[in-house]
C-alpha cells in the first residue's frame, strides 16, 4: 500500500505513459489530447462558419471519452490514492516562489492564491488561467499538436516537426517563467 | 466496450498524471527553471521507450486489435509554424502549469477554476481556427 500513496518517480511514470501510448496504437488510434478541443468546437457547431471546424466530429467520440476518462483519473488520482506529504520540490524554487508570496509551495498540486475563482478577475488571476488556457489551445492547434502529440508521440516517431514544436515548447516556457510569472506574482 | 476501453486508459493516464505529479503546477515551474530532473525523467524515459516501440512496430508492422496496420501519423513539413505555435503554447504551459491533459485531471481533482482553464483553450482553438488563414505556416 505504501507504493499506491507514494509519488511515483520518473522511472516509472515515463514508461508507464509510453505504454499508453502503445495501448492506444493497439486500439488502432494514437495518442494526442489537444485535438479534443477541435472537435469540441466542431461539436458545438464551429463548422458552419469556419471550414477548419468542418467534419465528422463524432469519429473522434472515442478521444472524447479518453479526456473523460483523464478527467476521471484525476478523480481517483486526487482523493483515494493522494499522497498526503507535501511535493518534494527543490529548495532553491520553494524559496523563491515564498519570497514572491506563494505560502507553503507543494503543499496542494497547484498555487491555490493564483487559481482561484476570487482571483479570476484581477489582471493576475485573468493572465495565469484566460491568457494563459487562451495560448495553450491556440498555440497547440497553431504547433499542430501538444506535449502528447508532439513531445511524447512525434519525439517517439523521430520526427523533425516534432523536435522543433518541444523547442517552442520550452522558448515559451522559458518566457514565461523568467518574465512573466515573477511580474505578475509582484502584481 | 468499444468505447469502454478508451475510457480505461484515460482513467489510468489521469492517475500517472496525478502520481508523478506532472499535473502540478510547481512541477512545470520547476522543469522551466531547470531546478530539477523530474520532469525530464518523465518525458525523457517516456520518449527513449516510445522511441524503441515507436520503431519496431514500423518495422515489423505490427497490427492492431483490429487486425489493420498500426498508423504513426506524419507531421507535415514546415518550420514556422512549428516554432512559432509551440513557442504559444509553451507561454500557456507555464502559465497555467497545465498542459491539455492536466488540465482536465485537475477538474478531477477538484479545482473547478480548471474549467475556465479549459474554456480559455476552446476559445484559443476557435480562434486559431478563425485566424489561421493569416498566419505563417
Amino acid at each position: 500500500m505504501e507504493f499506491i500513496h507514494h509519488p511515483w518517480p520518473w522511472y516509472i511514470a515515463g514508461p508507464l505513459i509510453a505504454f499508453l501510448m502503445m495501448l492506444m496504437h493497439y486500439f488502432g488510434k494514437g495518442f494526442g489530447v489537444s485535438t479534443n478541443l477541435k472537435t469540441i468546437c466542431s461539436a458545438l457547431g464551429a463548422g458552419k462558419h469556419c471550414d477548419f471546424f468542418i467534419g465528422d466530429w463524432k469519429e473522434q467520440r472515442w478521444n472524447l471519452i479518453f479526456m473523460l476518462g483523464v478527467l476521471l483519473g484525476g478523480v481517483i488520482g486526487g482523493s483515494f490514492l493522494q499522497n498526503p506529504e507535501p511535493i518534494q520540490l527543490s529548495e532553491t524554487v520553494v524559496n523563491e516562489l515564498e519570497a514572491m508570496g506563494i505560502q507553503n509551495p507543494g503543499a496542494n498540486y497547484i498555487p491555490t492564491e493564483i487559481f482561484s475563482w476570487d482571483n479570476l478577475f484581477t489582471i493576475q488571476g485573468f493572465t495565469f488561467m484566460i491568457l494563459g488556457g487562451f495560448s495553450l489551445g491556440f498555440g497547440a492547434r497553431y504547433a499542430g499538436g501538444c506535449t502528447s502529440g508532439h513531445a511524447i508521440s512525434g519525439l517517439s516517431n523521430l520526427q523533425w516537426p516534432s523536435l522543433l514544436a518541444v523547442i517552442g515548447f520550452f522558448i515559451g516556457g522559458i518566457i514565461s517563467t523568467y518574465l512573466f510569472i515573477p511580474y505578475l506574482l509582484n502584481l | 466496450m468499444r468505447l469502454l476501453k478508451f475510457l480505461i486508459a484515460g482513467t489510468i493516464f489521469g492517475i500517472i498524471l496525478s502520481k508523478a505529479e506532472v499535473v502540478s503546477w510547481f512541477r512545470i515551474y520547476e522543469m522551466f527553471r531547470f531546478e530539477s530532473f523530474h520532469m525530464y525523467g518523465v518525458i525523457g524515459s517516456a520518449v527513449l521507450v516510445g522511441i524503441v516501440f515507436t520503431q519496431s512496430a514500423k518495422r515489423k508492422e505490427l497490427k492492431s486489435m483490429y487486425g489493420d496496420k498500426m498508423v504513426f501519423i506524419q507531421k507535415d513539413k514546415g518550420v514556422k509554424r512549428y516554432i512559432l505555435g509551440g513557442t504559444i503554447f509553451g507561454l500557456g504551459w507555464a502559465l497555467t502549469g497545465a498542459c491539455p491533459a492536466p488540465m482536465f485531471t485537475l477538474v478531477g481533482h477538484g479545482f473547478s477554476i480548471f474549467l475556465i482553464v479549459i474554456a480559455s483553450a476552446i476559445l484559443g482553438t476557435y480562434v486559431y481556427g478563425l485566424i489561421r488563414h493569416k498566419l505563417p505556416h
